[in-house]
């Protein structure tokens, strides 16, 4: 009787073709809307948790506190508060992989003609493992080569790019504030960093290089920051504050003293960050269902006038032996069809525009099976709770009154 | 013989604006199983409302109804669907046929409300339509089959699933004379052939003469039963209440 009811109903619908498609329109463009929101908002949030994997993971950033001449502030890093030795003590701590201290200066790099602005970091070889980076040509400089203060340099991609173009920079040499740098090795790309910094564009050099012939001769032994890398996600809380401790007590700092610098957790932004694009697709998707509803209401409208429009019909079928409950199941299940329908082409057409979105956007707007499995599930729901009214009222009807119009 | 309908002083009344309208005023009236009855009345004299009633498409205000034995006033809602479903035919005059529907899956209908399976009640279709003579049409839309064509198969769909009572409202209206007679000849030859008892409401004389057994209705009230004499016929037959 089902599959007859079926079949009854898809007739219905094709004899109001025109209708019957206006009225999925509503659901089309609801289940479309939730589809590409849901892709979008989970290709940004594979997009941020990959770019945060890509800082690293398990990595606290200890930078130095504010330096201050006169009544100035320096801001985060630029006082002379971290020192080597403080790298040293860092890695003695438990659960502490590597830490790897680093300095950074603004340099204009030439090579030959050619120069570039850019950063040059000054650090150990530790700082690649704790970076996770990778080298994809050359080599990375040797423990002896920064005790030594080598001057050498490995190049991020695109100062490679902007300085040597399509010839190979490996054994070239470079001049930054006036040091000649062989070029030892370039690194694989990383790509941009949350804020959109190109994070290719560095040059790293042994960090011994770095405060001997480019940093200022008043911050010989300091640095600017120190990257951590902790063996476990569970024990960063607890290295955190050990570095905490440490550095208070090596700094001689009293108990009034404020911190004379910082320990960052990329963890806690990385958290942040998930519920905040969390957040955010769902915020979307909940208005790609407001548009769901008006689909709905869109389809009981159409059914209502469909009772009034068959109610002949109904009386017809009353006289033949339907129960009220068969003509309310027909009716329900014409405005299921309708739902479920729509939400067949809707998701049709979300993933085809979260595939262009995804195309353009440089993402990966997959749809899941969970998004579709949701919009058929909220489909058919609104097709029933808005279904049931106008399938009510045709239960409802008098025979005769039904007959009689 | 066991009598198929069995009212009681029936009493049916409408409420309107103007206040309580009588339409139905103590009708009391048997058929045996197998009977070719018509029921006459002018318009407004109750006879379609005595019709509703007997189909069980409306309940009495009062007086008691019997189907087959059954009070049906003791029926749920359900149970009188499955009675119009299964124990009466209806034939309308003006068809009613799904106008969506194939011929075949109109007849086809009533036994989709019973739950016979597809093949049975497709197979059972095409027979009676072709009982009905229209077996090479099974395909034809309503609106491609002749007025006679479209009561023919509303008479099969009627049939189909094999009901005691065959209930016609005015089932030649609709149709030329020539077309109404062997409508009218259809149901003869179900009622001798098959024993299906059939009631025919109609103000047609020509109609009501094709049947063994008259009632005429006037005023709500049951006002000749008897065999089709003239004088029932055209309504010249006062108080010959049987």
């Amino acid at each position: 009787m089902i599959v007859t009811m079926l079949a009854e109903a898809w007739s219905a619908l094709i004899a109001n073709r025109l209708r019957s498609v206006l009225t999925m329109l509503g659901m089309i463009i609801g289940v479309a809307a939730v589809i590409l929101m849901l892709a979008i908002g989970g290709g940004v949030q594979k997009q941020v948790s990959e770019s945060i994997a890509g800082l690293g993971s398990n990595l606290l950033i200890v930078t130095a506190g504010s330096g201050r001449s006169g009544p100035l502030s320096g801001g985060a890093g630029s006082g002379a508060t971290l020192r080597i030795d403080d790298a040293d003590r860092i890695a003695e701590i438990d659960n502490v992989v590597a830490a790897a201290p680093s300095t950074n200066v603004p340099a204009q790099v030439v090579a030959g003609p050619i120069n570039w602005a850019t950063q040059v970091t000054g650090s150990v070889p530790a700082y690649f493992l704790v970076n996770e980076w990778t080298v994809g040509d050359g080599r990375t400089f040797t423990e002896r080569e920064e005790r030594a203060g080598a001057r050498v340099a490995v190049l991020g991609q695109t100062v490679a790019d902007k300085l040597f173009g399509a010839s190979d920079p490996l054994g070239q040499t470079i001049r930054a504030k006036g040091v000649s740098l062989r070029v030892i090795g370039i690194m694989e790309k990383r790509g941009q960093g949350f804020g959109g910094q190109d994070r290719d564009d560095v040059i790293i050099v042994p960090l011994t290089t770095a405060l001997r012939l480019l940093q200022g001769n008043a911050f010989r032994r300091s640095i600017r920051s120190i990257s951590v890398s902790v063996a476990s996600a569970d024990a960063l809380d607890q290295v955190e504050r050990d570095i905490t401790y440490l550095l208070r007590r090596t700094h001689r700092l009293k108990a009034s003293d404020d911190d004379d610098f910082s320990v960052a957790n990329l963890t806690a932004i990385t958290d942040t960050l998930s519920t905040t694009t969390a957040a955010i697709s769902l915020l979307l998707a909940a208005i790609g269902s407001i548009s769901l509803v008006v689909g709905g209401i869109g389809i009981m409208n159409i059914m209502l006038v469909s009772v009034t429009e068959r109610t002949r019909e109904i009386g017809i079928r009353m006289a033949i032996g339907a129960s009220r409950a068969a003509v309310r199941l027909q009716f329900l299940l014409e405005a299921l069809m309708l739902s479920l329908l729509g939400c067949g082409i809707g998701v049709a057409v979300g993933t085809g525009l979260a595939m262009v979105a995804g195309k353009f956007i440089g993402f990966d707007t997959a749809v899941t099976l969970f998004a579709i499995s949701i919009a058929f599930a909220v489909s058919a729901s609104i097709g029933i709770f808005f279904g049931w009214w106008p399938a009510t009222r045709a239960a409802k009807l008098s025979p005769i009154e039904a007959l009689r119009s | 013989m066991t009598a198929l309908l069995a009212l009681d002083n029936v009493i049916k009344d409408y409420q309107s604006e103007a206040g309580t309208f009588r339409a139905l005023d103590g009708v009391s009236l048997v058929v045996e199983k197998g009977e070719l009855v018509s029921i006459m009345g002018p318009s407004g004299s109750g006879k379609s409302t005595l019709m509703n009633i007997i189909g069980c498409l409306d309940t009495p205000t009062a007086g008691i109804y019997r189907f087959d034995g059954t009070d049906t006033a003791t029926l749920s809602e359900t149970a009188l669907a499955r009675l119009r479903n299964a124990g009466i035919g209806f034939v309308f005059q003006q068809f009613n046929l799904l106008p969506r529907l194939s011929a075949l899956a109109n007849v086809a209908l009533p036994m989709v409300y019973s739950g016979v399976a597809k093949r049975d009640r497709d197979m059972r279709a095409q027979t009676l339509l072709a009982s009905v003579g229209i077996g090479d049409k099974p395909k034809s839309r309503p609106s491609q089959l002749s007025g006679g064509q479209q009561q023919r198969v509303a008479v099969a769909r009627s049939l189909a699933n094999s009901p005691e009572l065959l209930l016609a409202d005015e089932p030649t209206g609709a149709l030329d004379t020539k077309t109404g007679i062997e409508v009218l000849a259809l149901f003869r030859s179900l009622n001798e052939q098959q024993g299906v008892t059939v009631v025919i409401v109609t103000h047609d004389p020509e109609v009501a003469r094709a049947t063994n057994r008259v009632v005429r209705i006037q005023d709500g009230r049951v006002f000749y039963d008897g065999p089709p004499t003239e004088a029932a016929l055209y309504g010249h037959a006062e108080g010959a209440t049987a």
